[in-house]
Protein backbone atom coordinates (compact mmCIF):
# COMPACT_ATOMS: atom_id res chain seq x y z
CA UNK A 1 0.00 0.00 0.00
CA UNK A 2 0.94 3.09 -0.74
CA UNK A 3 2.84 5.48 2.03
CA UNK A 4 3.46 2.66 4.31
CA UNK A 5 6.80 0.26 4.56
CA UNK A 6 6.58 -3.15 4.00
CA UNK A 7 3.84 -5.12 6.45
CA UNK A 8 3.18 -1.22 7.90
CA UNK A 9 6.19 -1.38 10.84
CA UNK A 10 9.15 0.52 10.00
CA UNK A 11 12.47 -1.99 9.43
CA UNK A 12 13.90 -0.26 12.39
CA UNK A 13 11.30 -1.75 14.57
CA UNK A 14 11.23 -4.62 12.76
CA UNK A 15 15.03 -5.61 13.44
CA UNK A 16 14.33 -4.18 16.88
CA UNK A 17 11.32 -6.84 17.39
CA UNK A 18 13.48 -9.44 15.85
CA UNK A 19 16.72 -9.16 18.20
CA UNK A 20 13.95 -10.43 20.96
CA UNK A 21 12.62 -13.34 18.64
CA UNK A 22 16.06 -14.41 18.38
CA UNK A 23 17.02 -13.80 21.82
CA UNK A 24 13.73 -15.55 22.81
CA UNK A 25 13.86 -18.46 21.05
CA UNK A 26 17.57 -19.47 22.23
CA UNK A 27 15.60 -19.04 25.70
CA UNK A 28 11.98 -21.49 25.05
CA UNK A 29 9.98 -19.93 27.64
CA UNK A 30 11.74 -16.72 28.64
CA UNK A 31 9.49 -13.57 28.54
CA UNK A 32 12.02 -10.83 26.43
CA UNK A 33 10.87 -7.35 27.27
CA UNK A 34 10.26 -5.43 23.61
CA UNK A 35 9.67 -1.70 22.69
CA UNK A 36 6.13 -2.90 22.08
CA UNK A 37 5.00 0.10 19.40
CA UNK A 38 1.19 1.70 19.00
CA UNK A 39 -0.62 -0.16 16.45
CA UNK A 40 -3.73 1.22 14.20
CA UNK A 41 -6.06 -1.39 16.61
CA UNK A 42 -6.35 -1.81 20.48
CA UNK A 43 -4.56 -3.22 23.45
CA UNK A 44 -6.03 -6.62 23.90
CA UNK A 45 -7.04 -7.12 19.71
CA UNK A 46 -3.80 -8.64 19.31
CA UNK A 47 -1.16 -6.51 19.11
CA UNK A 48 1.34 -8.09 20.22
CA UNK A 49 1.25 -10.88 17.73
CA UNK A 50 0.15 -8.48 15.08
CA UNK A 51 3.73 -6.84 15.76
CA UNK A 52 5.68 -10.35 15.83
CA UNK A 53 3.86 -11.10 12.05
CA UNK A 54 4.54 -8.16 10.79
CA UNK A 55 8.56 -8.59 11.84
CA UNK A 56 8.53 -12.33 10.30
CA UNK A 57 6.93 -11.72 7.08
CA UNK A 58 8.08 -11.94 3.72
CA UNK A 59 6.98 -11.05 0.38
CA UNK A 60 6.57 -15.14 -0.27
CA UNK A 61 4.83 -15.68 3.21
CA UNK A 62 1.17 -16.95 3.09
CA UNK A 63 -0.88 -15.62 6.22
CA UNK A 64 -3.49 -17.51 8.13
CA UNK A 65 -5.24 -15.51 11.09
CA UNK A 66 -7.35 -17.44 13.21
CA UNK A 67 -9.59 -15.68 16.14
CA UNK A 68 -11.21 -18.75 18.67
CA UNK A 69 -10.61 -21.79 15.47
CA UNK A 70 -12.06 -18.99 13.36
CA UNK A 71 -11.00 -17.82 10.21
CA UNK A 72 -14.07 -15.62 9.87
CA UNK A 73 -14.47 -13.32 12.82
CA UNK A 74 -13.99 -9.71 13.09
CA UNK A 75 -10.27 -10.32 14.77
CA UNK A 76 -9.32 -12.64 12.04
CA UNK A 77 -10.85 -10.89 9.33
CA UNK A 78 -9.54 -7.71 10.10
CA UNK A 79 -5.97 -8.91 10.92
CA UNK A 80 -6.05 -10.73 7.34
CA UNK A 81 -6.84 -7.67 5.54
CA UNK A 82 -4.18 -5.74 7.12
CA UNK A 83 -1.65 -8.03 6.51
CA UNK A 84 -2.99 -8.09 3.05
CA UNK A 85 -3.36 -4.48 2.33
CA UNK A 86 -0.02 -3.28 4.06
CA UNK A 87 2.67 -5.95 3.20
CA UNK A 88 0.36 -7.46 -0.11
CA UNK A 89 0.78 -11.09 1.07
CA UNK A 90 -1.20 -13.94 -0.27
CA UNK A 91 -3.64 -15.34 2.88
CA UNK A 92 -5.30 -18.25 3.28
CA UNK A 93 -7.76 -20.31 5.32
CA UNK A 94 -6.11 -23.75 4.90
CA UNK A 95 -3.78 -24.65 7.51
CA UNK A 96 -1.58 -26.51 5.76
CA UNK A 97 -1.20 -24.08 2.40
CA UNK A 98 -0.34 -21.24 5.64
CA UNK A 99 2.96 -20.48 6.27
CA UNK A 100 2.74 -18.05 9.21
CA UNK A 101 -0.50 -18.60 11.50
CA UNK A 102 -1.54 -15.76 13.66
CA UNK A 103 -3.70 -17.07 16.44
CA UNK A 104 -6.06 -16.17 19.14
CA UNK A 105 -6.85 -18.84 21.77
CA UNK A 106 -6.67 -21.72 19.59
CA UNK A 107 -4.47 -24.27 17.73
CA UNK A 108 -5.47 -25.51 14.39
CA UNK A 109 -6.74 -29.04 14.88
CA UNK A 110 -4.58 -29.80 11.24
CA UNK A 111 -1.13 -30.74 12.92
CA UNK A 112 1.96 -27.90 11.73
CA UNK A 113 4.84 -28.99 9.95
CA UNK A 114 8.74 -27.51 10.54
CA UNK A 115 7.89 -24.94 7.55
CA UNK A 116 5.53 -23.26 9.48
CA UNK A 117 5.46 -20.55 11.88
CA UNK A 118 2.84 -20.38 14.35
CA UNK A 119 2.26 -16.91 16.13
CA UNK A 120 0.37 -16.39 19.73
CA UNK A 121 -1.50 -13.45 20.55
CA UNK A 122 -0.94 -12.95 24.42
CA UNK A 123 -3.21 -10.83 26.75
CA UNK A 124 -1.18 -11.94 30.40
CA UNK A 125 2.67 -13.43 29.19
CA UNK A 126 3.20 -13.85 33.19
CA UNK A 127 1.68 -17.21 34.62
CA UNK A 128 2.60 -16.33 37.94
CA UNK A 129 0.21 -13.04 37.47
CA UNK A 130 -2.48 -13.34 40.21
CA UNK A 131 -0.25 -15.48 42.59
CA UNK A 132 2.76 -13.15 43.10
CA UNK A 133 1.91 -9.70 43.06
CA UNK A 134 4.93 -8.12 42.76
CA UNK A 135 6.62 -8.12 39.35
CA UNK A 136 10.58 -8.08 40.52
CA UNK A 137 9.61 -11.49 42.85
CA UNK A 138 8.20 -13.24 40.16
CA UNK A 139 11.10 -12.31 37.88
CA UNK A 140 13.22 -13.66 40.45
CA UNK A 141 11.26 -17.18 40.80
CA UNK A 142 11.92 -17.18 37.37
CA UNK A 143 15.47 -16.78 37.42
CA UNK A 144 15.83 -19.56 40.50
CA UNK A 145 13.00 -21.89 39.09
CA UNK A 146 11.15 -21.71 42.57
CA UNK A 147 7.61 -22.46 40.76
CA UNK A 148 6.39 -24.01 44.15
CA UNK A 149 3.84 -21.39 43.99
CA UNK A 150 1.97 -22.26 41.07
CA UNK A 151 1.82 -25.86 41.76
CA UNK A 152 -0.28 -24.30 45.57
CA UNK A 153 -2.55 -23.05 42.95
CA UNK A 154 -3.07 -26.50 41.48
CA UNK A 155 -3.31 -27.59 44.89
CA UNK A 156 -5.97 -25.37 46.32
CA UNK A 157 -7.55 -26.12 42.64
CA UNK A 158 -7.56 -30.00 43.73
CA UNK A 159 -8.66 -29.49 47.42
CA UNK A 160 -11.50 -27.66 46.53
CA UNK A 161 -12.79 -29.19 43.30
CA UNK A 162 -11.32 -32.31 43.75
CA UNK A 163 -9.54 -31.94 39.94
CA UNK A 164 -7.50 -29.05 38.32
CA UNK A 165 -10.08 -26.39 37.02
CA UNK A 166 -7.89 -24.29 34.98
CA UNK A 167 -9.63 -24.65 31.56
CA UNK A 168 -7.87 -22.46 29.28
CA UNK A 169 -3.64 -20.76 29.69
CA UNK A 170 -2.95 -23.77 31.13
CA UNK A 171 0.70 -23.00 32.63
CA UNK A 172 3.22 -25.21 31.12
CA UNK A 173 6.95 -26.04 31.68
CA UNK A 174 9.32 -25.36 28.38
CA UNK A 175 12.38 -27.51 27.74
CA UNK A 176 12.21 -28.07 32.29
CA UNK A 177 13.49 -24.44 33.34
CA UNK A 178 10.67 -21.53 32.53
CA UNK A 179 7.22 -21.24 33.60
CA UNK A 180 4.92 -20.25 31.14
CA UNK A 181 1.18 -19.32 29.85
CA UNK A 182 0.64 -21.01 26.72
CA UNK A 183 -1.74 -18.09 25.88
CA UNK A 184 -5.11 -18.80 26.60
CA UNK A 185 -5.72 -21.43 24.43
CA UNK A 186 -8.11 -24.22 25.70
CA UNK A 187 -5.81 -26.53 28.02
CA UNK A 188 -7.31 -29.32 25.12
CA UNK A 189 -4.71 -27.52 22.93
CA UNK A 190 -1.57 -27.90 25.15
CA UNK A 191 -0.24 -31.55 24.06
CA UNK A 192 -0.20 -30.30 20.56
CA UNK A 193 2.68 -27.43 21.87
CA UNK A 194 4.54 -30.60 23.52
CA UNK A 195 7.54 -31.14 20.45
CA UNK A 196 5.44 -29.08 17.58
CA UNK A 197 7.54 -29.74 14.46
CA UNK A 198 6.56 -25.45 13.84
CA UNK A 199 8.10 -22.47 15.68
CA UNK A 200 5.70 -21.01 18.32
CA UNK A 201 6.18 -17.23 18.86
CA UNK A 202 3.98 -15.22 21.41
CA UNK A 203 3.74 -11.45 21.55
CA UNK A 204 2.16 -9.70 24.18
CA UNK A 205 1.53 -5.98 22.97
CA UNK A 206 0.55 -4.45 26.05
CA UNK A 207 3.24 -6.16 28.60
CA UNK A 208 5.79 -5.51 25.98
CA UNK A 209 7.44 -8.88 25.93
CA UNK A 210 7.80 -11.71 23.39
CA UNK A 211 8.36 -15.39 24.38
CA UNK A 212 8.88 -18.53 21.81
CA UNK A 213 9.32 -22.35 21.44
CA UNK A 214 11.65 -23.86 19.21
CA UNK A 215 10.29 -26.71 17.24
CA UNK A 216 10.58 -30.37 18.35
CA UNK A 217 10.77 -28.44 22.33
CA UNK A 218 9.23 -30.22 24.88
CA UNK A 219 6.30 -28.34 26.82
CA UNK A 220 4.97 -30.12 29.59
CA UNK A 221 1.61 -29.37 31.55
CA UNK A 222 1.67 -29.01 35.08
CA UNK A 223 0.10 -31.60 37.08
CA UNK A 224 0.04 -33.88 40.08
CA UNK A 225 1.28 -37.52 39.74
CA UNK A 226 -2.16 -38.58 41.58
CA UNK A 227 -4.21 -36.07 39.56
CA UNK A 228 -2.87 -36.16 36.17
CA UNK A 229 -3.04 -33.36 33.60
CA UNK A 230 -6.15 -33.94 31.51
CA UNK A 231 -7.49 -31.96 28.13
CA UNK A 232 -11.01 -31.28 28.67
CA UNK A 233 -13.20 -31.01 26.03
CA UNK A 234 -17.12 -31.43 24.90
CA UNK A 235 -17.92 -35.17 24.69
CA UNK A 236 -20.88 -34.59 22.23
CA UNK A 237 -19.66 -34.29 18.46
CA UNK A 238 -19.55 -31.76 16.13
CA UNK A 239 -23.19 -30.68 15.34
CA UNK A 240 -21.65 -30.12 11.36
CA UNK A 241 -19.46 -32.37 10.79
CA UNK A 242 -19.76 -35.15 13.50
CA UNK A 243 -15.95 -34.79 14.31
CA UNK A 244 -15.62 -36.32 18.17
CA UNK A 245 -12.04 -35.24 18.06
CA UNK A 246 -11.95 -31.82 17.18
CA UNK A 247 -12.07 -29.38 20.07
CA UNK A 248 -16.20 -27.74 20.20
CA UNK A 249 -17.48 -24.34 20.91
CA UNK A 250 -21.57 -24.74 22.08
CA UNK A 251 -23.97 -22.40 20.08
CA UNK A 252 -26.84 -21.17 21.06
CA UNK A 253 -29.30 -21.50 17.94
CA UNK A 254 -31.98 -19.67 18.93
CA UNK A 255 -34.16 -18.70 22.20
CA UNK A 256 -36.34 -21.06 23.20
CA UNK A 257 -33.31 -23.25 24.74
CA UNK A 258 -31.96 -24.77 21.71
CA UNK A 259 -28.12 -25.29 21.45
CA UNK A 260 -25.31 -27.42 19.68
CA UNK A 261 -21.69 -28.35 19.66
CA UNK A 262 -19.24 -27.16 16.53
CA UNK A 263 -15.90 -27.41 15.67
CA UNK A 264 -14.15 -24.49 16.84
CA UNK A 265 -11.70 -25.17 14.05
CA UNK A 266 -13.89 -23.83 10.88
CA UNK A 267 -11.28 -24.89 8.34
CA UNK A 268 -11.17 -28.27 9.75
CA UNK A 269 -15.04 -28.86 10.24
CA UNK A 270 -15.15 -26.74 6.50
CA UNK A 271 -13.24 -29.38 5.10
CA UNK A 272 -14.49 -32.59 6.67
CA UNK A 273 -17.58 -31.16 5.60
CA UNK A 274 -16.40 -30.85 1.70
CA UNK A 275 -14.85 -34.52 1.64
CA UNK A 276 -18.08 -35.53 3.10
CA UNK A 277 -15.99 -37.72 6.18
CA UNK A 278 -18.66 -39.19 8.50
CA UNK A 279 -18.82 -39.79 12.29
CA UNK A 280 -15.01 -40.43 13.15
CA UNK B 1 33.60 -29.52 72.16
CA UNK B 2 34.52 -31.18 69.60
CA UNK B 3 31.49 -30.75 67.24
CA UNK B 4 31.97 -27.22 64.75
CA UNK B 5 28.94 -25.02 64.93
CA UNK B 6 26.27 -24.92 62.78
CA UNK B 7 26.35 -21.06 61.89
CA UNK B 8 28.88 -19.02 62.78
CA UNK B 9 29.10 -14.82 62.54
CA UNK B 10 32.53 -13.08 62.58
CA UNK B 11 32.23 -9.55 63.11
CA UNK B 12 29.05 -8.33 61.35
CA UNK B 13 28.38 -4.60 61.00
CA UNK B 14 26.01 -2.85 59.20
CA UNK B 15 24.15 0.70 59.65
CA UNK B 16 21.77 2.46 58.61
CA UNK B 17 22.96 6.44 57.74
CA UNK B 18 24.34 7.50 61.34
CA UNK B 19 22.52 4.41 63.17
CA UNK B 20 24.87 1.29 63.64
CA UNK B 21 22.32 -1.54 64.07
CA UNK B 22 25.17 -3.97 64.14
CA UNK B 23 28.80 -3.22 65.69
CA UNK B 24 31.22 -6.04 65.35
CA UNK B 25 28.95 -8.96 66.43
CA UNK B 26 29.79 -12.39 66.63
CA UNK B 27 27.76 -15.57 67.28
CA UNK B 28 27.62 -19.06 67.11
CA UNK B 29 24.95 -21.77 67.03
CA UNK B 30 25.66 -25.50 67.24
CA UNK B 31 23.23 -27.97 66.14
CA UNK B 32 20.44 -28.24 67.98
CA UNK B 33 20.50 -25.73 69.73
CA UNK B 34 18.30 -22.87 70.75
CA UNK B 35 20.09 -19.67 71.44
CA UNK B 36 17.82 -16.93 72.11
CA UNK B 37 18.79 -13.03 71.34
CA UNK B 38 17.36 -10.68 74.10
CA UNK B 39 17.26 -6.67 74.33
CA UNK B 40 15.70 -3.60 74.24
CA UNK B 41 13.96 -2.48 70.99
CA UNK B 42 16.32 -1.06 68.37
CA UNK B 43 19.43 -3.05 69.58
CA UNK B 44 19.39 -4.70 66.47
CA UNK B 45 18.19 -7.48 67.16
CA UNK B 46 15.82 -8.59 64.18
CA UNK B 47 18.44 -6.71 62.30
CA UNK B 48 21.12 -9.78 63.34
CA UNK B 49 18.46 -12.08 62.45
CA UNK B 50 17.75 -10.87 59.06
CA UNK B 51 21.83 -10.81 58.46
CA UNK B 52 22.48 -14.33 59.43
CA UNK B 53 19.37 -15.71 57.62
CA UNK B 54 21.00 -14.07 54.55
CA UNK B 55 17.83 -11.37 54.15
CA UNK B 56 19.74 -8.16 54.31
CA UNK B 57 23.66 -7.62 53.63
CA UNK B 58 25.78 -6.68 56.43
CA UNK B 59 28.45 -4.19 54.98
CA UNK B 60 31.64 -6.07 57.19
CA UNK B 61 31.81 -9.38 58.58
CA UNK B 62 30.68 -12.82 57.26
CA UNK B 63 28.50 -15.64 58.01
CA UNK B 64 29.49 -19.04 57.43
CA UNK B 65 26.79 -22.47 57.27
CA UNK B 66 27.91 -26.06 57.77
CA UNK B 67 25.99 -28.16 55.32
CA UNK B 68 24.95 -31.59 56.41
CA UNK B 69 28.00 -32.90 54.44
CA UNK B 70 30.12 -31.04 56.23
CA UNK B 71 30.89 -28.10 53.61
CA UNK B 72 31.06 -24.56 55.06
CA UNK B 73 29.26 -21.81 53.38
CA UNK B 74 29.44 -18.21 53.45
CA UNK B 75 25.43 -17.10 53.41
CA UNK B 76 26.40 -13.89 51.72
CA UNK B 77 28.78 -14.99 49.27
CA UNK B 78 26.99 -18.08 48.01
CA UNK B 79 24.80 -17.52 44.30
CA UNK B 80 21.31 -16.55 44.75
CA UNK B 81 20.51 -20.19 43.75
CA UNK B 82 21.98 -21.91 46.29
CA UNK B 83 20.79 -19.53 49.23
CA UNK B 84 16.82 -20.09 47.96
CA UNK B 85 17.59 -23.10 48.35
CA UNK B 86 19.18 -23.43 51.62
CA UNK B 87 16.23 -20.81 52.57
CA UNK B 88 13.44 -23.30 51.12
CA UNK B 89 14.53 -26.35 52.62
CA UNK B 90 17.26 -26.38 55.13
CA UNK B 91 16.15 -23.52 57.07
CA UNK B 92 13.01 -21.73 57.79
CA UNK B 93 12.19 -18.32 59.20
CA UNK B 94 8.97 -17.51 61.76
CA UNK B 95 7.94 -14.27 61.29
CA UNK B 96 6.62 -12.28 64.55
CA UNK B 97 3.12 -11.19 62.24
CA UNK B 98 1.52 -14.34 60.82
CA UNK B 99 0.48 -12.43 57.86
CA UNK B 100 4.21 -12.20 56.76
CA UNK B 101 4.82 -15.69 57.09
CA UNK B 102 1.51 -16.87 55.24
CA UNK B 103 0.07 -16.85 52.43
CA UNK B 104 -3.75 -15.49 53.38
CA UNK B 105 -5.58 -16.16 50.51
CA UNK B 106 -4.47 -19.30 50.13
CA UNK B 107 -5.88 -23.01 52.42
CA UNK B 108 -3.84 -23.99 55.08
CA UNK B 109 -2.77 -27.01 53.31
CA UNK B 110 -1.70 -24.86 50.26
CA UNK B 111 0.21 -23.05 53.09
CA UNK B 112 2.06 -26.22 54.26
CA UNK B 113 2.29 -27.67 51.51
CA UNK B 114 3.95 -25.22 49.39
CA UNK B 115 7.38 -25.44 50.57
CA UNK B 116 6.95 -29.30 49.83
CA UNK B 117 6.01 -28.55 46.26
CA UNK B 118 8.89 -25.55 46.06
CA UNK B 119 11.27 -29.06 46.91
CA UNK B 120 9.70 -30.89 43.91
CA UNK B 121 6.69 -33.14 45.38
CA UNK B 122 4.51 -33.86 42.98
CA UNK B 123 2.20 -36.11 44.99
CA UNK B 124 -1.19 -34.61 46.07
CA UNK B 125 -2.52 -37.02 48.22
CA UNK B 126 1.53 -37.30 49.69
CA UNK B 127 1.04 -33.72 50.29
CA UNK B 128 -2.48 -33.19 51.63
CA UNK B 129 -1.71 -36.60 54.05
CA UNK B 130 1.62 -34.59 55.67
CA UNK B 131 -0.16 -31.60 55.23
CA UNK B 132 -3.00 -33.14 58.18
CA UNK B 133 -0.02 -34.87 59.96
CA UNK B 134 1.95 -31.04 60.74
CA UNK B 135 -1.73 -29.47 61.54
CA UNK B 136 -2.60 -32.29 64.07
CA UNK B 137 1.32 -31.47 65.44
CA UNK B 138 0.65 -27.98 65.36
CA UNK B 139 -2.64 -28.66 67.43
CA UNK B 140 -5.10 -27.23 64.44
CA UNK B 141 -7.88 -29.00 63.83
CA UNK B 142 -7.43 -30.89 60.81
CA UNK B 143 -11.02 -30.53 59.99
CA UNK B 144 -10.12 -26.78 58.92
CA UNK B 145 -7.35 -28.21 56.48
CA UNK B 146 -9.30 -25.94 53.70
CA UNK B 147 -9.95 -23.29 55.79
CA UNK B 148 -8.15 -19.47 54.90
CA UNK B 149 -5.43 -18.24 57.46
CA UNK B 150 -7.22 -15.02 57.44
CA UNK B 151 -10.21 -17.35 59.36
CA UNK B 152 -7.79 -18.18 62.19
CA UNK B 153 -7.13 -16.94 65.30
CA UNK B 154 -3.68 -15.45 66.09
CA UNK B 155 -2.23 -18.25 67.99
CA UNK B 156 -3.25 -20.65 65.62
CA UNK B 157 -2.52 -18.43 62.70
CA UNK B 158 0.48 -18.52 64.29
CA UNK B 159 0.88 -22.21 65.07
CA UNK B 160 0.43 -22.87 61.15
CA UNK B 161 3.21 -20.24 60.40
CA UNK B 162 5.43 -23.17 61.91
CA UNK B 163 3.46 -25.93 60.93
CA UNK B 164 4.37 -24.60 57.53
CA UNK B 165 7.90 -24.02 58.37
CA UNK B 166 8.68 -27.20 60.17
CA UNK B 167 7.54 -29.73 57.30
CA UNK B 168 10.42 -29.58 55.47
CA UNK B 169 12.22 -30.08 58.69
CA UNK B 170 14.98 -27.72 58.72
CA UNK B 171 18.39 -27.89 60.57
CA UNK B 172 17.95 -24.04 61.52
CA UNK B 173 15.04 -21.61 62.25
CA UNK B 174 15.10 -18.39 62.52
CA UNK B 175 12.60 -16.95 64.76
CA UNK B 176 11.51 -13.25 65.18
CA UNK B 177 9.58 -12.86 68.32
CA UNK B 178 7.05 -15.74 67.22
CA UNK B 179 5.12 -15.25 70.79
CA UNK B 180 4.74 -11.47 69.98
CA UNK B 181 0.97 -10.00 70.22
CA UNK B 182 -0.28 -12.75 71.61
CA UNK B 183 -2.07 -12.56 75.03
CA UNK B 184 -0.14 -14.82 77.80
CA UNK B 185 -2.08 -18.40 77.92
CA UNK B 186 -1.85 -18.57 73.78
CA UNK B 187 1.72 -18.18 74.40
CA UNK B 188 2.42 -20.35 77.26
CA UNK B 189 1.41 -23.23 74.73
CA UNK B 190 2.90 -21.92 71.87
CA UNK B 191 6.13 -21.67 73.82
CA UNK B 192 5.42 -25.45 75.00
CA UNK B 193 4.50 -26.07 71.25
CA UNK B 194 7.81 -24.64 69.93
CA UNK B 195 9.85 -26.48 73.01
CA UNK B 196 9.14 -30.09 72.45
CA UNK B 197 8.98 -29.53 68.39
CA UNK B 198 12.64 -28.51 68.62
CA UNK B 199 13.69 -31.14 71.11
CA UNK B 200 11.76 -33.82 68.93
CA UNK B 201 13.14 -32.70 65.49
CA UNK B 202 16.40 -31.56 66.86
CA UNK B 203 16.20 -28.43 64.87
CA UNK B 204 19.08 -25.58 65.96
CA UNK B 205 16.72 -21.95 66.37
CA UNK B 206 18.16 -18.37 66.58
CA UNK B 207 15.34 -16.96 68.54
CA UNK B 208 14.87 -13.31 69.05
CA UNK B 209 12.60 -12.09 71.47
CA UNK B 210 12.65 -9.03 73.96
CA UNK B 211 10.69 -11.27 76.55
CA UNK B 212 13.27 -12.82 78.87
CA UNK B 213 10.56 -15.17 80.06
CA UNK B 214 10.24 -16.36 76.59
CA UNK B 215 14.29 -16.74 76.38
CA UNK B 216 14.45 -18.64 79.85
CA UNK B 217 11.54 -20.94 78.39
CA UNK B 218 12.87 -21.96 75.62
CA UNK B 219 16.57 -20.72 74.98
CA UNK B 220 19.75 -22.98 75.91
CA UNK B 221 22.09 -19.50 75.66
CA UNK B 222 21.29 -16.77 75.38
CA UNK B 223 22.88 -13.32 73.52
CA UNK B 224 21.95 -10.15 75.31
CA UNK B 225 22.45 -7.14 72.75
CA UNK B 226 22.45 -3.64 73.02
CA UNK B 227 22.89 -0.71 70.74
CA UNK B 228 24.09 -3.65 67.96
CA UNK B 229 26.34 -5.44 70.18
CA UNK B 230 26.19 -8.27 72.10
CA UNK B 231 27.47 -7.20 75.73
CA UNK B 232 26.87 -10.80 77.28
CA UNK B 233 26.35 -14.17 76.42
CA UNK B 234 26.59 -17.31 78.13
CA UNK B 235 24.00 -20.38 79.46
CA UNK B 236 20.48 -19.08 79.97
CA UNK B 237 20.14 -19.52 83.76
CA UNK B 238 23.86 -18.52 84.21
CA UNK B 239 22.87 -15.30 82.43
CA UNK B 240 19.57 -14.53 84.08
CA UNK B 241 20.39 -15.43 87.18
CA UNK B 242 23.78 -14.25 87.81
CA UNK B 243 24.15 -11.07 85.17
CA UNK B 244 27.45 -9.75 84.95
CA UNK B 245 27.16 -6.43 82.42
CA UNK B 246 25.40 -3.76 84.40
CA UNK B 247 23.08 -3.87 81.39
CA UNK B 248 22.02 -7.60 81.28
CA UNK B 249 21.51 -6.50 85.68
CA UNK B 250 19.15 -3.51 84.63
CA UNK B 251 17.44 -6.00 82.12
CA UNK B 252 16.65 -8.90 84.61
CA UNK B 253 15.90 -6.70 87.43
CA UNK B 254 13.59 -4.65 84.56
CA UNK B 255 11.17 -7.80 84.92
CA UNK B 256 7.41 -7.19 86.65
CA UNK B 257 6.83 -9.88 88.87
CA UNK B 258 3.72 -11.14 89.73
Amino acid sequence: MKGYNFAYLDEQTKRMIRRALLKAVAVPGHQVPFGSREMPLPYGWGTGGIQVTASILGPDDRLKVIDQGADDTTNAVSIRHFFARTAGVATTTRTEEATVIQTRHRIPETALNEDQIIVYQVPQPEPLFRLEPSRIESKRMHGLADYGLMHVKLYEDVSRFGQISISYDYPVMVHDRYLMSPSPIPAFDNPKMDRMPALQLFGAGREKRIYAIPPWTSVRSLDFDDHPFRPINASAPCGLCGSVTSYKDEVITDDRGGRMFVCSDTDHCERRRAEGTGHD
Amino acid sequence: MTEQPLLSARGLSLSFGAISALAGVDIDLWPGEILAIVGESGSGKSTLLNVLSGLARPQAGTVLYRTPDGQTLDVHAMPAPVLRTLQRSDWGFVHQDPRRGLRMNISAGGNVGERLMAQGARNYGAIRAKALDWLTQVEIDPARIDDLPRTFSGGMAQRLQIARTLVTEPRLVFMDEPTGGLDVSVQARLLDLIRSLAARLGVAVVLVTHDLAVARLLGHRIAVMRLGRVVETGLTDQVLDDPRHPYTQLLVSSVLQV
